[in-house]
Parts: structure tokens; C-alpha cells; sequence
């Protein structure tokens, strides 16, 4: 992020499947107001669903008591999403997956939000909370790419 | 009309609705997916399966994605378009079924096509490797011109 004064968006999300697009549409406003064009902010959104999709599934488990918490950092030059959830956090990080082995039953045809997060975004990075919960997802675009 | 399209023999029963509930009692707000099948036959004479979608294609778009393609008659189709037109909103659970069709596709020698997909989902689409199975192509006249 800048170092520049930044301006904050904040939104919390029900653990419940579809309601990723209200984060989608979120971060799709906060990115146009910041002068992006539309292949990256079509980028951000996908991004972003996804993010919100495990943090719902996986990590809140799709319990409606907990939310997801959805923090928008604009600065001067890049936009900063962390997708904050109460799950454990990733253990591993995500590979590329494989259509060939998709395609012959060797690997699962799910499995691919990580990857498009981390190929859509320029920066990507998935942290465990220090208590074992609030572990986010920060993801980063740059106005200049 | 460049002609590319020669032929529209009919629409296999009306549009369908699905909005299958996989995560318990969850109310979910993703958009239903509604599919229609289509027949058509190429300029060079041969049968082409349509399958249309419209609204999100996410985890709840089984039954649309999958179910409409397994109730295809499988001796008498042999290449499958599927057109995304109308879709505006693909996640990784919906590419995941579009991965599954071309699985069982493959599996019954069955070739499949894609139009309609915006620039954004043709790269995702690419990204995953699905334009190694499935061949895409900006409209369905582009398409069926190739088929």
C-alpha cells in the first residue's frame, strides 16, 4: 500500500452463500471511483468473490453466527482487500491447478478459487490468525499495472 | 444474416429454472440459473446441442449445468455448444461443473463448444485450461461457422 492517507470501506457479510456479490459489488465501486480500468476491476471482483466464498465455506463454515468482514483500503497508487473470517487459515499454499488431471479423474474439478485469486490480483497472501481465528486473506491491485 | 446459421429445428421444452439447495437450510441469494436446450444444424450439415444459460452459474447451478446435459440423449449427440450470453456471474464452484460436463462429454465422445463468454470469463476460462478441452469463440454464428 502508499504510504499516502488512504480511505477505508468496510462491509460485513453474512456467512451465507450468494452475499460474496455484495462484496464483489463493493470493492467493483470503491475500484472505479479510484480511476481502474474495467479488465482489473473485473479481475478484483472475481478475486474478491472467491476470497469471500472460502471465507464463508471453509472458514466460518457456514455458520450464520459469524460474519465476514470485508476491509477495503484505498490509497493513492493500489486498492487493499482483507477478507477477515474466523477460521483457522490456510495451511498450505495454493497450487496451479491441473485440467489434464481434472479432465482424467485424478484431481478434483473444484479447487480452483485459490488459484484465480492469486493469478487475478497482484499481490495475494493468506494469514492465520494468532489465536487460531481471524485469519485473513489480503489481497493487493495497483493502479499502474 | 451471413447465412452461417442454417438451420433451427427446435426448442427442447421451455426454459428451466433450477435452484437446488446444497448447504441445509440456507437461504441462498445467488441468482437462479435457468437453462434451455435448442437444437441447430451447422452450415455444413451437421446436428449442433445448444445449451443456453441465464443468471449466475455458481454451486446451486447443478441441476442447470449438469442435469440438462445428463438428460441429453447421448447416442444422438455428438457436438454441444454452450452459450453463455446471458450469464454475467461465474465462480469457481460453477467452472468446477462446466469441468464435470466436459469430463462426461469426453467420456461419451462427445465434443463441446462455448460462445458468448464476456473477455473477463474467456481469460478465466483460458487461466484453468478449459480452452484446452473446449474450443471458444466470441458468438454463436463464429461458432457454428467452425463446426
Amino acid at each position: 500500500m502508499s504510504e499516502s492517507k488512504s480511505t477505508t470501506v468496510e462491509v460485513r457479510l453474512p456467512s451465507r452463500m450468494g452475499y460474496e456479490k455484495v462484496a464483489m459489488s463493493t470493492a467493483s465501486a470503491v475500484a472505479k471511483l479510484m480511476g481502474f480500468p474495467e479488465d482489473r476491476i473485473e479481475d478484483l471482483k472475481t478475486a474478491v468473490a472467491e476470497a469471500c466464498i472460502n471465507a464463508i465455506e471453509h472458514g466460518n463454515r457456514l455458520n450464520e453466527k459469524l460474519s465476514v468482514g470485508v476491509v477495503l483500503s484505498a490509497g493513492r497508487d493500489s486498492l487493499e482487500v482483507k477478507v477477515i473470517d474466523d477460521g483457522k487459515g490456510m495451511k498450505t499454499q495454493p497450487s496451479k491447478p491441473d485440467i489434464d488431471r481434472k479432465m482424467h479423474g485424478q484431481e478434483d474439478p473444484r479447487g480452483m478459487g485459490m488459484f484465480l485469486i492469486q493469478a487475478l490480483v497482484d499481490e495475494a497472501e493468506w494469514v492465520a490468525g494468532l489465536d487460531g481465528k481471524s485469519s485473513y486473506v489480503r489481497l493487493v491491485i495497483r493502479l499502474d499495472k | 444474416m451471413t447465412g452461417q446459421v442454417t438451420g433451427h429445428i427446435s426448442s427442447i421444452g421451455p426454459p428451466i429454472g433450477h435452484n437446488q439447495r446444497e448447504y441445509g437450510d440456507q437461504t441462498i441469494v445467488q441468482s437462479e440459473t435457468k437453462s434451455r436446450v435448442d437444437q441447430l444444424i451447422s452450415p455444413t450439415g451437421h446436428p449442433v446441442t445448444v445449451l443456453r444459460f441465464e443468471g449466475d452459474i455458481a454451486s446451486t447451478s447443478k441441476e442447470a449445468v449438469l442435469g440438462t446435459y445428463q438428460a441429453l440423449p447421448k447416442s444422438d449427440v455428438k457436438l454441444i455448444l454452450l452459450d453463455f450470453t446471458k450469464v454475467d456471474y461465474i465462480n469457481s464452484s460453477g467452472i468446477a461443473l462446466v469441468i464435470q460436463l466436459l469430463i462426461e462429454a469426453a467420456n461419451a465422445d462427445q465434443k463441446v463448444y462455448a460462445f458468448g463468454l464476456s473477455a473477463h470469463f474467456t481469460k478465466v476460462f483460458t487461466m484453468v485450461g478449459i480452452t484446452k478441452y473446449a474450443g471458444i469463440f466470441p458468438t454463436q454464428a463464429e461458432a457454428m461457422a467452425a463446426l
